[in-house]
């Protein structure tokens, strides 16, 4: 216990004082700022003149700014946080010889990558909060929406699963750290899965489901093309964090199938069919997600951890 | 010797796929004494002494360390014995106090002692006025003494020092060879040191023990060692010239 904690300490001091990490910070946050910005300035055009619905606070995250809107930016760009943080924690400690000096001390082993992971996900918290809390700001500035008390709750799941999911990423860059000696190697092995989920899955399983079960004009096949496409993507990482933060955030989603792009006020017109979903019904449509991705962090760091245990840890 | 027995191995044995680095090795280090491991690159020094702390795990036999089994505990052992590995690693961005503290963190060390034994042991090691500056502008000397100085932070029973003087020049030498002659005398701690410069060892070393290919095929004080080798008592042979014997028979 007290190894992991001094590990941890230290490991946190470095991460905050690292140019890499202030770099990475301020990177994200001005594209979330950028982002943010241009979704208010939209949204505040678009709702002038008539009553501000329910939920305009979380149509900062959610509505295009530039291209994207800020959730696909996170799901998109978040894995890189993880990657940077965590590619060389490991091999870095090793090829320096510090981790046979670490591992002479009386500590547990596990209290290394423990310590490390723990301080990653601290640093990765603290960048989601804050940035969260500047479009919040910005969101007061802009839009003039003060959030309500079910928003900030819905924020602040959205945060949980944020975290976990760049968590993910952050163990499969320390699995690939210590799998990997040379810190090129394991950099450029995170960045092909990151590449190969982030990017290929989706496409891939398109195509896959394009020869499996070929669109015919019949509608029982189409949608059978459709879920299929749907199963397949899931593989992706990114894929599990898109649907779950979806009715997390969006409170007019019912289910987490991807809808038609539509306008605000496309959107706003929906809710006169359907009310937004309470934050608990929310919280049931995406469960499976989170429990996947919660589950996939778990494999991931356990698979780090055996390896590492086994490891021949001695410096040549 | 009426002393106790500190370090006690019993066939140990260690394989690394299918390659034997070392082979049933039986040896035994006394409370008090410095201990030096001799042998040539590769002879599997190193790997003994991360068995001894349980960072490798053996293939067979046993050890034994204060009395504990390293294998099966450890972390308990770590609390113990302090370690100057062969290729000394220290983070960069640290300044040698901070390396320091970190260590005395690592050990549980309540701060106010810590730091009063950070401050006497960079005075020792004579790096007081280097205190503040990155390790990364340290040359090979100063790093090594500073790997001294964690042990006199940690103020083990054992120390384990693996080459502890390669690569450093005269000067530095000697420096390191004094220091570890003060670890034995005024901290009466048990050193078990390897090292493949004979001529050091020579000059501290109670007992030796020569390692050959994973084998350990003498031990004891180097005027028996002689003896036995050339039969004559009394005359005075080099340490190299018992070392050498030894190196063409095997
Ligand atoms: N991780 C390893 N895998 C395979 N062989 C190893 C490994 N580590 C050391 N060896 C082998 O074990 C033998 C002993 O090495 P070592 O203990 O480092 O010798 P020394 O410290 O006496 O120079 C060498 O032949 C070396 O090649
Ligand atoms: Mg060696």
């Amino acid at each position: 216990m007290h190894g992991l904690k001094t590990i941890m300490k230290k490991e946190l001091a470095d991460h905050l004082s690292s140019y890499r990490f202030l770099i990475l910070f301020a990177l994200i946050a001005m594209v979330s700022l950028v982002t943010a910005y241009m979704a208010g300035v939209n949204l505040s055009k678009e709702l002038e003149g008539i009553a501000k619905p329910r939920h305009v606070f979380l149509m900062l995250f959610t509505s295009a700014g530039i291209r994207i809107s800020l959730t696909q930016f996170v799901a998109l760009f978040g894995p890189l946080v993880g990657l940077v943080l965590g590619f060389d924690s490991i091999n870095r400690e090793r090829n320096e010889g510090t981790l046979v000096q670490l591992l002479s001390q009386p500590i547990y082993r596990d209290a290394v990558i423990n310590g490390k992971f723990l301080a990653g996900v601290a640093v990765i918290a603290v960048m989601m909060v804050s940035i969260v809390l500047m479009i919040t700001g910005l969101g007061l500035l802009i839009v003039g929406v003060v959030p309500g008390l079910e928003e900030l709750g819905r924020v602040a799941l959205y945060l949980v699963i944020s975290i976990i999911y760049v968590a993910f990423w952050l163990g499969v860059a320390m699995l690939f750290s210590i799998l990997f000696r040379s810190m090129a190697t394991s950099a450029l092995a995170a960045l092909a899965v990151w590449l190969f989920f982030s990017f290929f899955v989706p496409l891939g399983a398109s195509a896959v489901a394009n020869v499996l079960a070929p669109s015919t004009a019949e509608a029982a096949a189409l949608v059978r093309r459709a879920q299929l496409e749907r199963a397949l993507s899931l593989i992706s990482p990114m894929e599990l964090y898109s649907h779950g933060t979806v009715a997390v955030i969006d409170p007019l989603r019912r289910t987490t199938r991807s809808l038609v792009q539509v306008g605000v006020l496309e959107q706003l017109s929906l809710t006169r069919f359907s009310g937004p979903l309470p934050l608990d019904q929310s919280l049931l449509v995406v469960l499976p997600y989170i429990i996947t991705l919660v589950a996939l962090t778990c494999v991931c760091f356990g698979v780090s951890y055996t390896a590492f245990m086994r490891q021949e840890i001695r410096s040549l | 010797m009426a002393a106790e027995a500190v370090i006690v191995t019993e066939g140990l044995t260690k394989v690394y796929n299918g390659q034997v680095a070392v082979d049933h090795l039986t040896f035994s280090v006394y409370e008090g004494e410095i201990f030096g491991f001799l042998g040539p690159n590769g002879a599997g020094k190193t790997t003994t002494l991360l068995m001894l702390l349980g960072l490798t795990e053996p293939t067979s036999g046993k050890a034994t360390v204060v009395g504990i089994d390293p294998t099966r505990e450890p972390v308990k052992v770590k609390r113990v014995v302090g370690y100057l590995p062969e290729h000394v690693g220290f983070y960069r961005d640290l300044n040698a106090r901070q390396m320091l503290r970190y260590i005395a963190e690592l050990n549980a060390i309540p701060a106010a002692e810590a730091e009063a034994r950070i401050a006497r042991a960079l005075d020792i090691v004579g790096l007081a006025q280097e205190a503040d500056k990155k390790i990364d502008a340290y040359s090979r000397g100063m790093r090594q003494r500073l790997g001294i100085a964690e042990l006199l932070v940690k103020e083990p029973k054992v120390a384990f020092l693996d080459e502890p003087t390669i690569g450093l020049d005269p000067d530095a030498t000697n420096r390191m060879v004094e220091l570890i002659q003060q670890l034995s005398q005024e901290r009466q701690m048990t050193i078990l040191l390897s090292s493949h410069q004979l001529y050091q060892v020579q000059r501290i070393c109670h007992r030796i023990g020569i390692m050959i290919r994973g084998r350990m095929v003498a031990q004891g004080p180097m005027e028996r060692l002689a003896a036995e080798k050339f039969g004559i008592e009394g005359e005075q042979h080099t340490l190299e010239e018992i070392y050498m014997k030894y190196f063409q028979e095997a």
